[in-house]
């Protein structure tokens, strides 16, 4: 059964068509990926559905309920959950204090919290790093801690935006499995991703968005052969000849 | 165990040390027990979650003017009118916060919030006929204990010490609370806080609430130990820079901060006044603001940060 | 009616010199995004240069914004060079208590080479008027409105028509950009913020045939400075212009409204409005 549903949603940035009538349902323990070039509208359509901007038009409803109008606390503590493309650490706060603000989502008491923090910490492959300040971070690690700390408040649905952008192939590889895990303890996963390797490894089904619509729908392995696809990542141009 | 010895030792010697001094440093001790503990107050919304405010005064005034009221015209202990006092000053902090975090004021935005509410509490006070106008409020002297008025500055130095620990406690607590890891959070990052469920427009009205409902106290001190009540004085903006220069110097977002800060600052004072004044006025205050600037192009993270962060570099730490 | 239209006259003609007043924040401001806490000390630093060549020598304040306009740039100039330079990446508070020191240093050694008394600049003409219809208009006055319009036109034709102004003008618009094309940024922050002092410099002279001051007026003209420049949108010199005008006026109506000792409430509560409805200013069209 469908978890999160979205109707003709659509974002205008003065006279510009951000995205446009967009319609998909993602259903309870799906991994779903959502890709499309540069500039296509897919982050903007992760900020509507975390609550970091309102839809022009359209509803977003998540288990059944609306959610347009909602903050993105409130998205987050019904188990929706999401994930910056730039990963944003506390830079001056520790590793392990950075997931404990995820997990006091769930718990009151920071004892509990520190509990479950070190729990997902080790999860993420970051317990090492746990009294590192989040400042001195690397890349990778800064987009692990941004998965961890998204893990930690319990999700239902997870939303990840770009987790790949900017690691080398063993990293991607490395991240890869650690999302794999995290669907397989029975988390809904919905993910933008530039890097197509990832896509393909890891979603089930795959939303393609161009100029803020979508152009098509289906298996990985069906949509990287589609023709609008092509057309959209390369160009009209080199797809023309064919036509 | 070092560090347990070193409070004990320390704590046992501010307690005697008052019937020691002569009255100057009686009355040194007492200022900086008074401003660190403002200071205390400004942290947990400055420090803490870090909004700025150059608008404390108002809640000091609050504090002050409430209580002194209420004693002389209903005979009020201000004991009492301090609870008083500082529940109005929340109440007026939930009204500035509500305006600028619901219209998203940030950085000097907020800081320009806080001093137009401010300035214009001190244009309302200096027309209020009850609070004297420009003549200002005198209290009448009637050494009475119940009426916070004591003979000689001892009592007034158990009491500043008292507030300063009681501050100092308050915030030892949020900072192990949920409410902490909150504020540092929104601090670090507004948007990232609110994706992982931290209700951000709620958090920052708390620790306004609480930062003007403790700043507040200050003010009934204030009033019991001068006498006398000025808008121009207690509700100016530089009134306002006094509350928060001291945290910002000590390091913000640090218990002892607000206190290394107020120490430090007040010897500076009470040094520029001593050797350089001699009879100058505004000399001491030029020395001042020129410490004032060393402090910040030298030590721009405050003084206690810098300290700590040596203390761990040093080679051969046995921590 | 006549006494609200002498208001608003009187409004005016004072907003004159706090729109130029203002440009010199705006333009510090929007070239170094570094907000000046201690420019209305530098504007009392040019009340008493005024006030000293006017005792000591009899120069006219007119005459002697020439030499005070000067004295400030360079004040400016060396606060830029010294301070200020040093602490353009470092935190909001930091560069606000930056600026808090400068400014309790100007204006205490004002209270050491002055005193705290108010002083005066009496000239000849200081209490002349004459009369278009019912409204009377202060000599004094209108001198310094027609001056700071002057003066504002003059920065205008600066930032616009010379190289130098343009590079300002680049900065402003895009630090990193300014950069990258080559812009010597150091020379150019030292120009924009001893421009901007010279500004606020000038402007203190030309208030005091009618304005007594004192050391401690720094700061109520600091948070003046302030206000207007929000009203009229941080860093957009038109804005701020037309801010100064805006609240002069204000200010004026109010005393007549209200009491003359209330009048700054009414511009505190326009801030406040802007601030919540309008951030970028008036005249500044969002992003």
């Amino acid at each position: 059964m469908s978890l999160l549903t979205l109707a003709g949603v659509t974002k205008f940035f003065g006279g510009l068509r951000a995205v446009h009538r967009v319609s998909f349902q993602l259903s309870e323990g799906e991994m779903l990926g959502l890709i499309g070039p540069n500039g296509a509208g897919k982050t903007t359509l992760f900020h509507m559905i975390s609550g970091f901007l309102r839809p022009d038009a359209g509803t977003v409803t998540y288990a059944g309920k609306p959610l347009v109008g909602l903050r993105p606390h409130d998205i987050c503590q019904r188990g929706m959950v999401r994930t910056f493309q730039v990963a944003r650490p506390f830079l001056r706060l520790s590793v392990l204090e950075n997931v404990v603000v995820g997990a006091l989502e769930r718990v009151t008491h920071r004892r509990e919290a520190v509990a479950i923090a070190g729990e997902v910490l080790e999860l993420t492959g970051l317990a090492e790093k746990a009294g590192s300040m989040g400042q001195s971070l690397t890349l990778p690690d800064r987009k692990r801690l941004e998965l961890a700390r998204a893990l930690a408040t319990g999700p239902r649905v997870l939303l990840l935006d770009e987790v790949m952008a900017g690691l080398n192939p063993t990293e991607t590889g490395r991240l890869i499995d650690l999302i794999r895990a995290v669907h397989g303890r029975g988390i809904t996963v919905l993910l933008i991703e530039h890097v197509m390797k990832a896509v393909m490894a890891l979603s089930q089904r795959v939303l393609v968005l161009n100029y803020g619509e979508l152009i098509a729908e289906g298996p990985p392995a069906e949509v990287v052969r589609d023709r609008k696809v092509i057309e959209a990542y390369l160009g009209e141009d080199s797809a023309g000849p064919e036509t | 165990m070092l560090r347990l010895g070193l409070g004990a030792v320390s704590g046992a010697a501010l307690l005697i040390l008052p019937f020691w001094i002569p009255s100057t440093w009686q009355n040194l001790l007492i200022t900086t027990f008074y401003y660190a503990y403002l200071g205390q107050a400004w942290n947990i919304l400055g420090g803490y979650a870090g909004q700025l405010s150059l608008g404390h005064a108002a809640f000091f005034a609050i504090g002050a003017y409430t209580s002194a009221v209420l004693a002389s015209q209903y005979g009020l202990s201000p004991w009492l009118g301090m609870f008083v006092g500082a529940g109005l000053a929340a109440l007026l902090s939930l009204g500035i916060g509500y305006l600028g975090f619901r219209f998203g004021l940030r950085g000097f935005y907020f800081i320009l919030l806080t001093l137009a509410a401010a300035e214009i509490c001190r244009l309302i006070a200096l027309h209020l006929p009850i609070l004297g106008g420009y003549t200002g409020l005198f209290i009448n002297f009637t050494p009475n204990p119940w009426q916070f008025q004591f003979q000689g500055k001892i009592p007034y130095y158990f009491i500043a010490l008292g507030f300063l620990c009681l501050a100092c406690g308050i915030v030892w607590l949020v900072q192990r609370s949920k409410l902490g890891s909150y504020l540092v959070a929104i601090r670090e990052d507004e948007d990232a806080s609110e994706a992982l469920g931290v209700n951000t427009f709620r958090y920052k009205m708390i620790a306004y609430a609480l930062s003007a409902a403790l700043t507040a106290p200050g003010g009934t001190f204030y009033a019991y130990f001068q006498f006398y009540l000025q808008p121009n004085t207690v509700l100016h903006i530089n009134h306002s820079v006094d509350i928060m220069i001291r945290p910002i110097v000590g390091g913000m977002g640090t218990i002892l901060g607000p206190v290394l800060g107020s120490f430090l600052l007040e010897l500076l004072g009470e040094f520029s006044r001593t050797y350089f004044a001699a009879g100058v006025a505004g000399l001491n205050v030029v020395i001042y603001g020129v410490l004032l600037i060393i402090v910040v192009l030298f030590l721009p993270r405050g003084v206690y940060p810098t300290l700590v962060h040596w203390l761990r570099q040093r080679p051969g730490d046995s921590r | 009616m006549t006494l609200y239209v002498q208001a608003i006259v009187n409004g005016l003609l004072v907003g004159g010199v706090y729109s130029l007043m203002a440009l010199g924040l705006s333009l510090i401001f929007g070239v170094m995004r570094v907000i000046n806490f201690a420019h209305g000390d530098m504007m009392v630093w040019g009340m008493y240069l005024s006030y000293w060549l006017f005792v000591a020598a009899g120069v006219d304040p007119y005459l002697s914004i020439l030499v005070t306009g000067s004295a400030i740039f360079l004040l400016g100039a060396v606060i830029q060079r010294g301070l200020v330079n040093r602490i353009l990446e470092a935190p909001h508070e930091m560069q606000i208590l930056l600026m808090l020191g400068v400014a309790l240093v100007l204006e205490n050694a004002a209270l050491m080479a002055w005193g705290p008394d108010p002083r005066r600049v009496n000239t000849s003409y200081g209490l002349s008027t004459f009369w278009l219809g019912p409204v009377v208009f202060d000599l004094p006055r209108v001198a310094t409105f027609a001056v700071a319009l002057v003066l504002a036109l003059g920065l205008y034709l600066f930032l616009r028509r010379t190289e130098l102004g343009r590079m300002i003008r680049a900065a402003s618009d895009n630090r990193i950009g300014a950069l990258l094309v080559g812009t010597d940024i150091l020379k150019v922050f030292t120009l924009a913020f001893g421009i901007g002092a010279a500004c606020v410099g000038a402007a203190g002279s030309l208030m005091t045939p009618f304005l007594p001051f004192s050391p401690s007026t720094g700061i109520f003209f600091t948070v003046t400075s302030f206000n207007i420049v929000i009203i009229g949108g941080m860093g957009s010199l038109l804005g701020a212009f037309v801010g100064g005008l805006l609240v002069g006026v204000s200010e004026s109506l109010g005393a007549v409204i209200l009491v003359p000792s209330l009048k700054e409430i009414v511009s505190f509560i326009l801030l406040i409005l802007i601030l919540l409805f309008r951030p970028q200013g008036l005249l500044r069209s969002s992003r």
